[in-house]
């Protein structure tokens, strides 16, 4: 994985940076030595490290404010940090680069259940608002499967989903309003507790931009009623084809359920072996989970009943009581632990059409075998965003790179059924050089006009998303 | 290298006259890519809030469903394509757009068909918006051609893409300004067995919203909140039967302490609501206030207007104003924005915080360096 070389003029400017930058902030904010700025070497995506020049940790955002004023005039490179949970690499450093962590910006502001929304500081995570709410019967609707750990920053940035998607939208559907401040320190106020934007609609396109047009302190997040209820039905099937057209079967009968999961025999295994849920020994399984009280549950899952019966599954397993229901996602909620047991995995995150489902599953089935690694596949079946894992031994030379090859193939292949690179997880560094598969040139340089105008400097999280070669006279400017 | 494009002979002719009218993606660039002078980008024409001077560039030729996937809830067509054609299809299927368009030609006085770039470009969004989301919120991919002429493409035709930036939502009401649409990509919904309107009456302003809020509050997914002061306070519930007589029941008891809730089968009432039909045929410019839901009642105290609807649990209000009226100096400053959608003069859209405003003209002269694209709408 390239990144570009460090800013030399930066590297030998350290001390003055990190003097500055002492000025602004408290003295346990910044961390300048190199066996402390290695715990920010890398995010969940480990396979690539590299320790910042210095990081900061403001508590307001004022600080952060301070920080990138200093940072603009020294010319430095700013990587923002949520939780560093991100598995793109949006979180990679450069060394030449300050990391702005918002780890310590955690207070709840807001909370206003008669608008039904919640204003948060942007480093709290995703599942402390929901806790911050639920109490009085509110929940936050994304709910990435790093939920426990991940910041609302991190989510913002990478317009992060979850299993629940398919009724709820993504982080860019629950998001109101942020405080952004801009890389020469202006802080501006976006959206807010009102439902639209009265001229362009900067806050769609400030998420989703992996903290490449500012820095976000603060969120007005969409909060909502809790369900009565909700409960999962599993259906096993023996082919990948015939689930496939339960899901579209189901979605055209006009049921609409939370979450429709997706597993495939390989996974199923693997998670069987790990967790023992009790799946049933098939070629793919569903599990499919709906909301409301008792009754409204009751009829829609008559309903799916009736759509999955007609396509013979191999089983269709229903729950009882609440500790049925925890058996039946069971496994579906320690697949990516169980991959982790028996192997390395890179975890892919494409998006194809529902349509495409059996094709795709059948084409990465040879792909894997030709190159001779296995896959399993995990995904929002709903929605068409795949999780193919790819298995494979970091210990063994060669391994890595020809998964990273079939890993590209399959996202290749996603593209060219009309689908994506990137569903949930974003471009950061891991996606970058396949940009040109999905844009032409025209539609990348688009995107850059978005930058050049939030950052004309190019000084934000300036490596990622887009190809290097793409970016390079920009970066140099 | 691109193939030089020949036109019928008319094509620039028109420009002198009524207007230009694309057949294709690539002649809708060619035309921007050879113009000398300002376009008003047209849809149906059947949404326009104020004004701009140029020769008129329509796109109800760029027509035609490309794509429509029911058991992938997904539909791609032409911006050009009538909202009249698509409705009618998708209601085939059992289906719709989630977002609940407003037909706003008897509010504005006009006639035409109505296009779905033209909603794109408006964001335009009813009732369904407190639950569904906005048309931003279902547009999933578009293409388009900026004011040099280039084709752009971003998004797709999947529900969950984070591939590069989000400029589908940035297309989303942006008025024609940063490009032409040529197409458009949704996700779908299904429609629902039925539907009940639930009704308090005799509530104030304030008691409204708060009912209101109460009810977009519970469980009960209520998915339409307005208020028609002197007429009553509606809430919209859909979805199979006996999950409607349910919630419908639950709400009756949730809502008690704001009176006796009737209870009307089915949604037809609602057309009226999304279409502000109270408003039709009188006189007056026509505001569009979105705003903190619970500051609603108070901003029409101020606001003095002869008529008004709340949608949207309050966070829209619609307000019929004595003509010429400078509704946002009666309102002084507030969390939101007022659009005036019907009356003369300049000031439609609600002027931005300088910083805000300084990144709007940054990315405009970006994607029409030569301002040619509805130059002077959205105060720029």
């Amino acid at each position: 994985m390239e990144m570009p070389a460090p800013n030399s003029l930066v590297l030998s400017a350290k001390p003055q940076i990190v003097a500055r930058l002492r000025k602004v902030l408290p003295p346990d904010a910044v961390i300048e030595d190199a066996a402390e700025t290695r715990a920010y070497e890398c995010d969940a995506l480990t396979a690539y490290r590299c320790p910042p020049l210095a990081v900061v940790l403001p508590r307001t955002t004022d600080e952060v404010s301070a920080v990138l004023r200093i940072c603009h005039e020294e010319g430095v490179p700013v990587v923002p940090r949520g939780s560093g949970t991100s598995l793109a690499g949006g979180a990679l450093p450069t060394a030449d680069c300050v990391i702005l962590g918002v780890a310590r910006m955690t207070a709840v502001l807001e909370t206003d259940y008669d608008n039904r929304f919640i204003r948060v500081q942007s480093g709290r995570t995703n599942l402390s608002v929901t806790g911050a709410v639920e109490s009085d019967g509110f929940f936050y609707a994304p709910d990435p499967s790093s939920q426990l750990a991940c910041a609302i920053a991190g989510n913002i940035a990478m317009n992060s989903g979850g299993a629940h998607c398919l009724k709820y939208g993504v982080t860019t559907n629950n998001l109101l309003g942020v405080t952004l401040v801009q890389m020469d320190g202006t802080v501006l106020e976006i959206g807010g507790a009102h439902m639209d934007a009265g001229g362009l609609d900067l806050l769609g396109v400030i998420c989703g931009s992996e903290g490449q047009l500012g820095v976000v302190t603060e969120a007005t997040l969409r909060i909502l009623p809790k369900p009565e209820g909700a409960r999962p039905v599993l259906v096993g099937f023996d082919s990948n084809e015939v689930a496939g057209e339960c899901v579209s079967d189901i979605i055209k009968a006009g049921v609409l359920p939370v979450a429709i999961e997706f597993m495939d025999r390989p996974c199923i295994e693997a998670t069987e072996a790990f967790a023992k849920a009790g799946y049933p020994d098939c070629e793919a399984l569903l599990i499919i989970e709906v909301e409301g009280s008792a009754a409204e549950i009751d009829e829609q899952l008559a309903l799916i009943k009736t759509i999955a019966l007609r396509h013979n599954p191999v089983e269709f397993r229903e729950a009882a009581d609440e500790d049925q229901a925890k058996r039946i996602w069971l496994g579906r909620k320690s697949a990516f632990g169980a991959m982790g047991q028996i192997n390395d995995y890179m975890c892919l995150d494409g998006t194809i059409p529902v349509s495409s489902l059996p094709y795709v599953l059948r084409r990465i089935a040879e792909m894997s075998k030709e190159i001779g690694l296995d896959v399993a596949n995990v995904f929002h079946a709903g929605d068409g965003n795949m999780h193919p894992l790819i298995l494979f031994d970091a210990n063994k030379p060669g391994d890595l790179e020809r998964c990273e090859a079939l890993g590209a193939d399959i996202l290749r292949l996603c593209v060219e059924v009309g689908g994506c690179l990137t569903g949930e997880h974003g471009v950061g560094i891991e996606k970058r050089d396949l940009m040109g598969v999905q844009f032409a040139p025209d539609d990348l340089e688009a995107q850059l006009w978005v930058k050049d105008v939030f950052d004309p400097r190019w000084l934000l999280n300036p490596a990622k998303v887009f190809p290097l070669a793409v970016t390079a006279s920009r970066r140099a400017a | 290298m691109a193939k030089p494009l020949s036109f019928p002979e008319d094509i620039f002719e028109q420009e002198m006259g009524q207007g230009m009218r694309p057949e294709t993606e690539a002649e809708l660039a060619e035309i921007i890519r050879v113009a000398n002078g300002p376009f008003v980008v047209r849809g149906g024409g059947t949404r326009s809030v104020g004004a701009c001077e140029g020769a008129v560039l329509e796109t109800g030729g760029l027509s035609g469903v490309v794509l429509y996937e029911p058991g992938a809830l997904t539909l791609v067509a032409g911006a050009g394509t009538p909202l009249a054609q698509v409705e009618a299809q998708l209601a085939a299927e059992g289906q719709r757009l989630p977002f609940e368009v407003p037909d706003m030609r008897g509010l504005l006085g006009c006639s035409g068909e109505s296009t779905l770039g033209g909603v794109v470009a408006a964001n335009a969004s009813g009732p369904r918006r407190v639950q569904a989301g906005a048309c931003r919120d279902s547009l999933i991919g578009v293409r388009f051609v900026d004011g040099a002429g280039t084709v752009i493409k971003n998004g797709g035709r999947v529900m969950k893409n984070v591939t590069g930036y989000d400029l589908v939502k940035l297309m989303a009401g942006s008025w024609g300004t940063l490009g032409v649409l040529s197409e458009v990509s949704f996700k779908l919904l299904p429609v629902p067995e039925t539907g009940a309107t639930l009704i308090l009456r005799g509530l104030s302003d304030a008691q409204a919203v708060q009912a209101m809020a109460s009810a977009l509050g519970s469980p009960f997914e209520v998915n339409g909140a307005a208020h028609w002061p002197g007429e009553g306070t509606f809430l919209r519930i859909e979805g199979f039967a006996a999950s409607v007589a349910y919630r419908a029941a639950q709400l009756r008891r949730h809502l008690a302490a704001f009176g006796a809730l009737e209870i009307e089968e089915g949604t037809a009432r609602w057309a009226g609501i999304r279409d502000v039909t109270p408003f039709h045929g009188r006189n007056g410019d026509v505001w569009r206030i979105s705003v903190k839901p619970s500051d609603a009642p108070g901003l029409v105290a101020r606001m003095r207007a002869d008529a008004v609807l709340y949608d949207w649990g309050g966070g829209l209000i619609w307000a019929l104003a004595e003509p010429g009226t400078d509704l946002r100096a009666a309102l002084g400053a507030f969390e939101g924005h007022a659009t005036r959608v019907r009356g003369a003069g300049p000031g439609a859209f609600q002027p931005e915080s300088p910083g805000v405003a300084a990144l709007t003209r940054g990315l405009r002269a970006k994607f029409d360096p030569r301002g040619i694209l509805n130059s002077g709408l959205m105060g720029a």
